[in-house]
């Protein structure tokens, strides 16, 4: 981890104002960011842990916790709202019983709700892995988790 | 690649480019925007190249993998130019037969044409289709004409003329003052008219000076940044050149969202290649104007599109706004003098530059000029990035442009202005689009999201849909906005779980001042507008929420009972599935019965009946 965090820091110029990206791709790396990973970018960016943990806790995209292997992101923007979100969302969490932001025990499945993800044709629409899915009722919910169930356990 | 050393050395590139152009060549046009790739556009891409490849037609045909042209709802599109014939929900397996009969026999294929719904007559080409008609694309329609990866596409359509022009004979104020003229006002929700900024940058006292690009698209709803950025990067870095130049500046930034990946690599892409040419960096034309831009990509907090949250961001800093006794034009990225515009307003520069401050001045009302994109989305027929002139009415960009609503519904209301716009009626329907008569009616332009509702949709639940978000998004530095609009929200929910109080409605008012008037930035500023707004003209709806604890959308799940209709039910058993809580009772091709002791109103059985046999009370 120590060499992956420093060629990162390096690419960066170990510039302070950096600090976002860094994390960013601190993130892409290992997944979410570890205590041990927070440390080391305090340590060769030579930024206070503090300002590290202020700004890995302030900002969205960032996880202190381990993410699952799945993730889900459904969209939260208005139109997809409209066409029938809230809906979606409930019956995800009551069938993964996890809540919003959460991942299952099994590190499988990260369920969270994102912000407008500028694919309204295609509303309500949720993205796994960077895989898009649009047009979702409760009945394509299903049948996808399914398909990744299998998969995931291949 | 050669540098380019002078003015005139680029004007001779330029039309080199342009003559290594072949019109005869037929170009299969592609929309490879993010909407469109979400549907699956890559493999329809690479679908057309083995085709061509495989039949030995490189010399006939090329294709293009082009920015967004803006009716999403239609992708995957394909244009074949020359001939301008639009292809809508175009498959992979139509890709031979639009090759073998559309660009080498000339034939249309008629069961890709765009079907106008009133009229049921097949359209041919992409102008008359009722969506493209009553727009101006100044901006977005260049998205077809090239291919965002490739300078030349852009060179080949007079792109970077506007800087060689006044690198070549204007004098920086005089950039200025023909902003000023054209009254180019800002596109990201203020509309500040951009001149003054610029004027006031270039005159604040400070070395060096900034000038940032705004690209954390945030508002829900919104996405035509993205769509410019994706699709024609160029004309946007020539917008901050030109802004620069004129400011004074050396350096710039564009701060874009991580969530839209495929801009930030294009826009990557085209530093990469305006550098290259000698467009970007020192001594650019071989004048004494030097610039360089560098991205950031933002972490994903709404508030980082205010100027000053956005700022503590690119300095790495977490995204609190400061309160603005100073302004950035004196004092914003580090301190220094800085000058912010966002994505659209610097698209729109070149486009002042190269056609004059007169011609843009004739487009638009009086204080509003030139276009504006909107993204219409929402309860619409058309799903998609519009560009129409300021001073539309809303009407003709809901129905005529946007073909109404689906499934004949009733219209309610069209929010605009993101999170901290408003609801507005039908009554109003005819009003202009435009920044001043927005605000009057109680919403603003924003960055230009405009939702459609219909009668399905629940204005309460809407107000508390964007007080949540607002609530997640604040950053917690200020009291009214951190704890007033959380307050907010927890009347609201109980107002749609059916304990809403008398008197609710009057504290959601003052409340709603309170907050405008105290918070440090125009987050929480706003933050009560989609509330006040809705309360303004649909005062009604929650009234019946508070006194007779009913949701006259059928949405608020505490207010309503999911029912069968005795007399549409047919007994399909389609329902009996999808049922979480196994509420539904009844044998195949009997009347079914719903248990309202297990009903959880999901909405499931509601939504999979195909016979409108269960109805919402």
């Amino acid at each position: 981890m120590e060499n992956t965090i420093k060629a990162i820091v390096e690419k960066y110029d170990s510039n302070k104002g950096f600090l976002v990206p860094v994390l960013q791709d601190v993130q892409k790396e290992l997944n979410y960011l570890p205590r041990e990973a927070l440390d080391l970018v305090s340590k060769f960016l030579k930024v206070s842990i503090s300002q590290v943990f202020e700004v890995a806790t302030f900002y969205k995209a960032f996880s202190l916790e381990p993410r699952g292997k799945y993730q889900m992101a459904l969209c939260q923007g208005t139109a997809c709202h409209v066409r029938g979100v809230p809906l979606i969302v409930d019956h995800i969490e009551r069938t993964l019983e996890i809540k919003d932001g959460e991942t299952t025990e099994d590190l499988m499945y990260t369920f969270e709700t994102v912000n407008c993800l500028g694919a309204c044709a295609l509303g309500p629409v949720m993205v796994v892995n960077e895989e898009y899915h649009g047009k979702m009722t409760i009945a394509k919910t299903d049948k996808l988790l399914k398909k990744l169930g299998k998969e995931g356990n291949a | 690649m050669k540098k380019l050393t002078t003015p005139q050395d680029f004007f001779d590139y330029q039309s080199e480019v342009k003559k290594s152009v072949d019109p005869k060549k037929t170009q299969i046009i592609i929309c490879a925007g993010s909407g469109c790739l979400a549907y699956g556009t890559q493999k329809l891409i690479d679908g057309f190249k083995a085709e061509i490849e495989q039949q030995n037609l490189q010399d006939v045909m090329d294709v293009r993998a082009s920015g967004c042209h803006g009716f999403c709802e239609r992708g995957p599109i394909v244009l074949i130019s020359p001939g301008n014939i639009f292809y809508q929900k175009v498959g992979l397996k139509d890709a031979p037969e639009i090759i073998e009969k559309t660009v080498l026999n000339g034939e249309t294929i008629e069961r890709l044409l765009y079907k106008d719904p009133q009229t049921g007559e097949k359209i041919i080409r992409e102008h008359d289709v009722g969506f493209y008609k009553k727009q101006q694309r100044f901006i977005l329609g260049q998205n077809s004409q090239i291919n965002p990866t490739s300078i030349n596409d852009y060179l080949a359509i007079g792109g970077y003329g506007a800087l060689a022009k006044v690198l070549s004979e204007t004098k920086p104020q005089e950039v200025i003052d023909e902003i000023i003229e054209a009254n180019l006002r800002g596109r990201g929700g203020g509309g500040f008219p951009a001149g003054w900024k610029w004027d006031s940058t270039r005159k604040a006292v400070g070395d060096p000076k900034y000038v940032i690009c705004n690209a954390d698209e945030g508002d829900p709803g919104a996405y035509m940044d993205r769509s410019i950025l994706e699709g024609n990067p160029h004309t946007v870095l020539e917008g901050m050149l030109i802004g620069a130049y004129a400011i004074g500046s050396s350096e710039g930034y564009i701060y874009v969202r991580n969530e839209y990946p495929l801009a930030v690599t294009n826009i990557t892409l085209a530093i990469e290649q305006a550098r290259e040419l000698g467009l970007i960096g020192k001594n650019i034309m071989g004048t004494d104007f030097s610039f360089d831009i560098q991205i950031n990509r933002g972490g994903g907090a709404f508030v980082c599109g205010e100027s000053s949250a956005l700022f503590a961001s690119i300095e790495g800093r977490a995204g609190e706004p400061r309160a603005k006794y100073v302004h950035a034009t004196d004092r914003g990225l580090y301190d220094k003098p800085t000058c912010l515009n966002n994505v659209e307003t610097w698209a729109n520069v070149p486009l002042v530059i190269s056609k004059g401050a007169k011609w843009y001045q004739s487009i638009g009302t009086e204080n509003s000029k030139g276009t504006k994109i909107f993204a219409l989305v929402g309860k619409i027929n058309n799903t998609g990035l519009v560009e129409v002139p300021m001073g539309i009415t809303l009407r003709e960009i809901i129905f005529e442009i946007g073909g109404g609503i689906p499934k004949g519904r009733k219209f309610k209301a069209v929010q605009t202005g993101g999170p901290s716009g408003g609801c507005i009626p039908e009554e109003y329907l005819d009003s202009p689009v435009d920044f001043d008569e927005l605000t009057k009616l109680g919403s603003m332009m924003g960055s230009g999201g405009m939702i459609v509702m219909d009668e399905r949709t629940c204005m309460v639940d809407i107000a508390r849909y964007f007080l949540q978000f607002l609530e997640d998004e604040s950053c917690g530095k200020c009291t009214p906005c951190r704890e007033g609009v959380h307050q907010m929200r927890v009347i609201l929910d109980r107002i749609c779980e059916g304990n809403g109080q008398e008197g609710d409605i009057e504290t959601l008012e003052w409340m709603g001042q309170a907050i405008a008037d105290g918070s440090l930035c125009a987050l929480g500023g706003s933050a009560p507008a989609p509330v006040l707004s809705t309360i303004r003209y649909f005062r009604d709806e929650y009234e019946a929420h508070i006194k007779d604890k009913k949701c006259p959308a059928g949405v608020c799940k505490a207010l309503i009972t999911y029912k069968i209709d005795s007399e549409t039910c047919n007994g399909c058993h389609l329902c009996f599935k999808p049922c979480p809580t196994d509420a539904i009772a009844g044998e195949k091709k009997k009347l079914h019965t719903l248990d309202q002791d297990k009903c959880i109103q999901c909405g499931a059985c509601y939504e999979v009946c195909k016979f409108d046999a269960v109805i919402v009370e």
